[in-house]
């Protein structure tokens, strides 16, 4: 079983008190949080892969809860999330798809099992790519006003061999949602989606 | 965190913040060899109102104001995300990026005056100058900040820079303003000159 080997992480936590319109009284927070590993696949052509999910569970837990400390401490605050990876040029994209199951687990485990699908994106990239990881809401994917996204990068990452993990979670709606939609007070909450 | 916010967001201040991001960045390996302990870098940055933007004003008093009081705001974010005493911090640096209705004084007026003084409060000393960048850009631009040892300027192992970005800021009539600090150099420093064991710390720069 190949190691998780981590060069780098970095959180990111921004705080929004307004876009223009009328201030919140509660700022919506939005965080990332960013490991860079090394693919363990890079180089060459490897067909069986799937254990690797398995090892890289611990990381993606450890990821969820510095994520969830960076935004104040309490899970239950979180109310959308989302995950990506941005794999290096000598790996595949199939590499970044390894992150669904840990990436996604960690996050419902650790919010009280949400029951709504975790967005996700991928892609291959050099150090510095731009990701654009999407969000919705936890427990209801259709909620309008959780639909977000949050951009993530790091500048030196990643290398061709490394793979760069993402989770994001945001702790409401969009700062000033005003496009109807399916609300958050309206959710069933049976099947994930309403 | 949010008692900062408060503070900030209080009628007798002056920075009309739109939103704060911080970023905390930590090393555990290069080229495979680890490092330990890992290094840390935290930056904090307000986007803000530009309150002269769009037209020349000569006097540049209100933004000089506004980079004492993120001076302080900024300092105590980046600090708390690195859960560390202010002055445990080892090195740091400053840098401002205006829309494109501003001009690069308008940056200078923040970050020069009188920013670094509740820098150095916040973190209990700080004799070597604050290193800064400037710029003027659109949305997403990147902001290089720089690093130094923040009691002796010569401290080769903690020249630095770190880069951060907001993709959606700083818009015509905004500025970001951003203050880095850290609790290390840099991850594998092998280049010599002046150690931090060797900080006289008399005049800021040795």
């Amino acid at each position: 079983m190949p190691d998780v080997r981590l060069r780098k992480k970095l959180i990111l936590v921004e705080e929004i008190f307004h876009e223009g319109g009328p201030p919140s009284s509660t700022p919506q927070r939005r965080g990332a949080a960013l490991a860079v590993i090394r693919n363990p696949f890079s180089g060459t052509y490897v067909e069986k892969i799937e254990s690797f999910m398995e090892d890289l569970k611990p990381l993606g837990l450890a990821m969820a809860k510095d994520l969830v400390a960076a935004l104040g401490g309490n899970p239950r605050a979180v109310e959308g999330y989302g995950k990506g990876a941005i794999v290096g040029t000598a790996g595949e994209l199939e590499h970044g798809a390894l992150w669904h199951v840990p990436g996604g687990y960690a996050m419902r485990d650790l919010l009280g099992g949400a029951k709504a699908i975790v967005p996700s994106t991928k892609k291959v990239g050099a150090p510095g790519t731009r990701l654009d990881v999407p969000v919705t809401h936890i427990n209801a994917s259709y909620v309008r006003s959780h639909f977000d996204s949050i951009e993530v990068g790091i500048p030196d990452a990643p290398r061709a061999d490394e793979i760069l993990l993402a989770l994001v979670m945001t702790t409401g709606p969009r700062i000033h949602a005003r496009v109807g939609g399916l609300k958050a007070s309206e959710i069933k909450g049976e099947d994930g989606l309403r | 965190m949010s008692t900062a916010l408060t503070d900030a967001t209080k009628s007798e201040k002056k920075a009309k913040i739109r939103k704060i991001a911080v970023f905390v960045e930590e090393t555990l390996s290069e080229m495979d060899r680890p490092v330990a302990p890992p290094t840390r870098r935290a930056a904090a940055a307000a986007v803000i109102e530009n309150p002269f933007a769009g037209k020349y004003v000569e006097d540049l008093t209100e933004l000089m104001d506004i980079g004492e009081e993120l001076g302080e705001l900024l300092t105590q974010k980046a600090v708390a995300a690195l859960g560390i005493p202010g002055n445990t911090a080892e090195s740091y640096g400053k840098a401002a990026a205006v829309g494109e209705n501003g001009e690069l004084e308008h940056a200078a007026a923040i970050l020069h005056p009188k920013l670094g003084t509740p820098v150095r409060r916040v973190l209990g000393k700080g004799a070597a100058l604050i290193p800064s960048s400037k710029k003027r850009g659109a949305a997403g631009t990147t902001l290089d900040i720089p690093l130094g040892h923040k009691d002796a300027a010569f401290v080769r192992s903690h020249f630095d820079g770190m880069e951060i970005r907001i993709n959606d800021a700083p818009r015509a009539n905004e500025i970001v303003v951003a203050i880095a600090v850290t609790d290390s150099g840099r991850p594998l420093p092998r280049v010599g000159g002046l150690t931090k064991s060797q900080i006289k710390g008399e005049d800021g720069l040795r």
